[in-house]
């Protein structure tokens, strides 16, 4: 009888009217840190950037295909840079899209529901492994395997680094396309099989196309990873801004420099110090980009199925 | 009955047959793709425990890095990375779940929470780097707090930050909203509701999250690598304003040497860092499967 | 009742004698406690503290051996050794975040500006003798030696060489690939300025890696490979490279613990040091640290491939310490030589 009423007073009156507000406000400043780190980030690289461009002009940076800011006289075209990055994430696209899109396939079309235990639990623990353990794994197996097939191959070598980097984004699409084509229902399969159509053709004529948003934005993140990957290159591709058509030689990526710079210590202030800024900047615009094409592609070509 | 009479004529019946060759083929083809990219990763694992296998035991647990590869271990690693995850998890659990809450449970969905999930959804794909790079800036120099423990954990902190956040917005989304409403119809607040009902039920979502987010925190070794921890560190950090070393960097260190001997240390400290990863997965996928479980 | 009363004075006098034989006890081994702390102290002079060790990766292999050996004596002691390059060492240690600098070369004049302008004192001491080595890849069989005069044609800013036969013409016509060590290295100053006549004129378009390491990697995966790191390096790796000799006027010469010790190898052997800020040397830890730092560089020196300097320079580096005698033996023109160390 008493219970519910005294309750009710309890909860307006008391500790909870001021201990409510608090804890909004308590939750609303952590959600604070997540802007704050946005606004950081945007605010430190657009700030020495600024200072960088005062210094080098813009079209220098963007255009010129000699990348040299340590010695004199230097050079501050970002294209070497630029490439290396290209490279190594093309060549990585070109081995982890085509392979991780089959297994996907596989494990959601094909696979047993035993296999598909094992593989996909497989999968995602490889996803997990740490790059420098890719960078072993470049330079203990990788590297020599292909230094068999290409005799010419230097240690440091692009295509080394693809390889790798490919690897290492594979589980990463494998997982992300299967749980986007298993979200395809399975009324679409079995109309397309009572129309008589093959296992293929369920699978390239239903399944992948109601599932593209999800498949599509798995590719560009792996992209955006590849590009943002750092150890692993580091290890594997060399330090070396090269321009030219090779895999086989050394090249230098946008990360592999930022590391360059930061392990050396170039003094706080300088160009030099600044060439850092300007490249993360880069760096950091494209994989934004990636990143906010990828959500529109899963918010705009999204099928509803409800 | 046309259908049947179509089926009969030899031309339909050898372009069907040729199409379920096809899927045949197709369906071969996965597989042998699929096993083949799992085989690769074996590999690497099969040189991992070759390579390192002979080089675990406790002295290697216990010494600290040496030029001698008999003598080097990885004690210091080890604990500047237990160290690092314990600061870690203090910092960004309670950021990260407090936020989603926020987020999920306190906020009104209008346009401004709309761009603040935008921005998440960034930060979560910004390279490791770039963090790396924001660390030495504001919290290296700009704070001076110098190439210390509490630099690393303050910078893999914003890393993973992210991460938590989004995999608590989903575990909270999983709530029924019948719970919620339950609760307000016996008069309690916003948070009551929250700290009593929502929060625990989405416990094993968010534990499964915290865990892969730190388990990705372990393996980083750029961030680190720009707040400046290559150095020979031969003692245990004893507070948190100690330089340090960690396991990710100490196998980059190893790994740089030419010498034979130390890419096999590598390899040994490799297999003691995914030993930790495996644990640590194995528990949210254990959670994961229990939840599941409960929800069936 | 006589059993009691007996019994409880009995009890009070135990109790008693008891309450006397704890002071008793506790004096004791408070006494016992103090005596052994204090002589423990005075013995064994366990030290606390931090030492920060940075800079070049060349003296590197010597400080990362002098810190292991020293924690075994000074466990409590704990000393930290980057490797920011001799130029980003100085960086640190002029602006007071190190202790210590570790330098393959001397002291700048632009570095010691700065020194003076904060009024900061160190201390130079040298460590030990480096035969800095341009090594090829082991598969190299057409380089026997190299002059200075060569060196300085590959090296120079704007070289016009990219084959291995535009230096000699009996040489294969393949592209050369060259590997050293990055702006901020004091080997990389002391290189050029040795063959190019300036410090930091150097071609641009090599592997620049601060990382040593790398370097010996890149050089033994490639036949037409050259490169020039610290000594030291190339001892630790000798299966794997190839050593050139260098003729500095008196025909060819490869460096060796004799030919580095007289000066014949030239005009690549120099001093390597430790800088020290006197404001460390303060703290008894930093200054247990060098000490141990000389009486072993000798020793250790040699251990990693680098070659000891006469008994009379660590004697001069000690008494240096002894007098706090601060400043720098090196104005911006002097081309070191091992022979310089030792001129009164």
């Amino acid at each position: 009888m008493t219970t519910p009423a005294v309750h009710l007073k309890s909860i307006s009156k008391g500790r909870v009217r001021w201990l409510e507000p608090l804890i909004h406000s308590g939750l609303g400043f952590c959600t604070l840190i997540s802007i704050i780190t946005t606004a950081t980030i945007v605010f430190v690289l657009a700030k020495e950037s600024f200072g960088f461009f005062q210094e080098i002009a813009p079209s220098e940076f963007f255009f010129g295909t000699s990348w040299v800011p340590m010695f004199k006289p230097s050079s501050f075209g970002v294209l070497p840079l630029l490439w290396g990055t290209l490279i190594v994430t093309f060549g990585a696209a070109l081995i982890s899209i085509p392979i991780g899109l089959a297994s996907a396939i596989y494990l959601s079309e094909y696979a047993s529901a035993g296999k598909r235990a094992v593989i996909k639990p497989l999968l995602e623990l490889l996803a997990g492994i740490p790059t420098v353990v890719y960078g072993y794994f470049a330079l203990t197996f990788i590297t020599p395997a292909l230094k068999v097939v290409f005799p010419d191959l230097q240690v440091f070598n692009a295509l080394s680094g693809a390889v790798v980097v490919g690897v290492m984004v594979l589980p990463m699409i494998a997982t992300l396309s299967d749980n986007a084509l298993k979200a395809v229902p399975d009324s679409l399969r079995q109309g397309a099989y009572a129309l008589g159509a093959t296992s293929y053709e369920v699978t390239s004529q239903v399944v992948v196309p109601a599932g593209l948003s999800g498949v599509m934005a798995s590719f560009i993140l792996a992209i955006s990873r590849a590009i943002g990957e750092t150890m692993a290159v580091t290890l594997a591709a060399g330090a070396t801004p090269n321009l030219s058509f090779t895999f086989l030689e050394s090249i230098q990526t946008m990360t592999a420099y930022i590391v360059q710079v930061s392990m050396g210590d170039t003094p706080a202030g300088g160009v030099a110090y600044q060439t850092m800024f300007a490249v993360a900047g880069l760096l950091f615009v494209i994989t934004l980009t990636l990143n906010i094409i990828s959500q529109w592609i899963l918010e705009r070509y999204r099928e509803v199925y409800q | 009955m046309p259908l049947s009479i179509e089926l009969s004529k030899p031309k339909q019946r050898e372009s069907l047959n040729k199409r379920h060759f096809k899927a045949k083929i197709f369906a071969r083809f996965c597989a042998c793709v699929t096993w083949m990219g799992t085989a690769l990763l074996l590999i690497l694992l099969y040189q991992i425990f070759s390579d390192g296998l002979s080089w675990l035991d406790w002295d290697f647990l216990n010494n600290f890095p040496s030029r001698f590869p008999e003598r080097a271990g990885i004690k210091s690693a080890l604990a500047g990375t237990i160290w690092l995850i314990s600061l870690v998890a203090v910092f960004a659990i309670p950021v990260g779940v407090a936020t989603a809450i926020y987020i999920e449970e306190f906020s009104k969905k209008n346009l401004l929470s709309r761009i603040i999930e935008l921005n998440i959804s960034n930060l979560a794909g910004v390279p490791s780097i770039v963090y790396g790079i924001i660390g030495l800036t504001i919290f290296v120099r700009g704070l001076s707090l110098e190439r210390s423990l509490i630099s690393g954990a303050l910078t893999m902190s914003l890393l993973i930050l992210p991460v938590i956040i989004i995999a608590s917005i989903e575990a909270i989304k999983t709530v029924p909203i019948s719970i919620r409403s339950a609760a307000f119809a016996l008069g309690a607040t916003r948070w009551q509701t929250v700290w009593s009902h929502v929060l625990p039920a989405s416990f094993p979502g968010i534990l499964t999250g915290v865990i892969l987010a730190l388990s990705r925190a372990i393996g980083e070794t750029a961030p680190l690598l720009m707040i400046g921890a290559l150095t020979y560190v031969a003692f245990v950090p004893e507070g948190p304003m100690d330089s340090f070393t960690a396991l990710p960097i100490q196998i980059f260190n190893w790994v740089s040497r030419p010498q034979e001997e130390f890419h096999q240390l590598a390899a040994a400290a490799i297999i003691v860092l995914l030993t930790v990863l495996l644990a640590m997965n194995s528990v949210a996928i254990f959670v994961r499967h229990k939840m599941e479980k409960k929800l069936q | 009742m006589n059993h009691s009363k007996s019994r409880m004075m009995s009890d009070e006098k135990a109790m008693r004698t008891s309450n006397t034989n704890r002071v008793f006890k506790t004096g004791t081994l408070l006494t016992l406690a103090l005596t052994l702390m204090t002589t423990t102290a005075f013995a064994a002079e366990r030290l606390r503290g931090t030492v920060s060790v940075d800079g070049s990766s060349t003296v590197f292999p010597i400080s990362e051996a002098v810190a292991e050996e020293f924690s075994a004596v000074q466990p409590r002691v704990r000393v930290t050794v980057g490797v920011s390059g001799t130029g980003g060492g100085f960086k640190k240690f002029l602006a007071g975040e190190i202790d210590i600098n570790d330098a393959s070369r001397p002291i700048k004049e632009s570095e010691l500006e700065i020194a003076q302008s904060s009024d900061q004192k160190f201390l130079e001491l040298p460590v030990a003798f480096d035969g800095l080595s341009v090594v090829v890849n082991p598969g190299n069989t057409w380089v026997d030696h190299f002059s200075v005069a060569e060196l300085r044609k590959i090296w120079q800013p704007g070289s016009s060489v990219k084959n291995w036969s535009d230096i000699r013409a009996d040489w294969p016509e393949e592209p050369i690939r060259l590997y050293g060590p990055g702006t901020d290295s004091g080997t990389f100053d002391y290189f050029t300025e040795t063959i190019n006549g300036a410090s930091g004129a150097s071609r641009p378009d090599y592997t620049a890696n601060e990382d040593d390491n790398a370097l010996v990697r890149g050089i033994s995966g490639d036949e037409y490979a050259l490169g020039y790191f610290g000594f030291a390096y190339y001892a630790a790796n000798k299966d794997k490279l190839k050593i050139v000799p260098i003729d500095g006027g008196n025909g060819p010469v490869a460096p060796s613990e004799m030919t580095i010790n007289n000066g014949e190898y030239a005009p690549l052997s120099r001093p390597v040091f430790i800088y020290v800020r006197e404001s460390a040397l303060l703290r008894p830890e930093v200054r247990a640290f060098v000490d141990f730092y000389i009486d072993n560089a000798g020793l250790l020196a040699s251990e990693v491939g680098y070659i000891a300097l006469p008994d009379m320079a660590y004697e001069r580096a000690k008494s240096r310490i002894a007098q706090s005698d601060t400043g720098t033996a090196y104005s911006d023109n002097d081309l070191l030589s091992s022979r310089d160390l030792l001129k009164p």
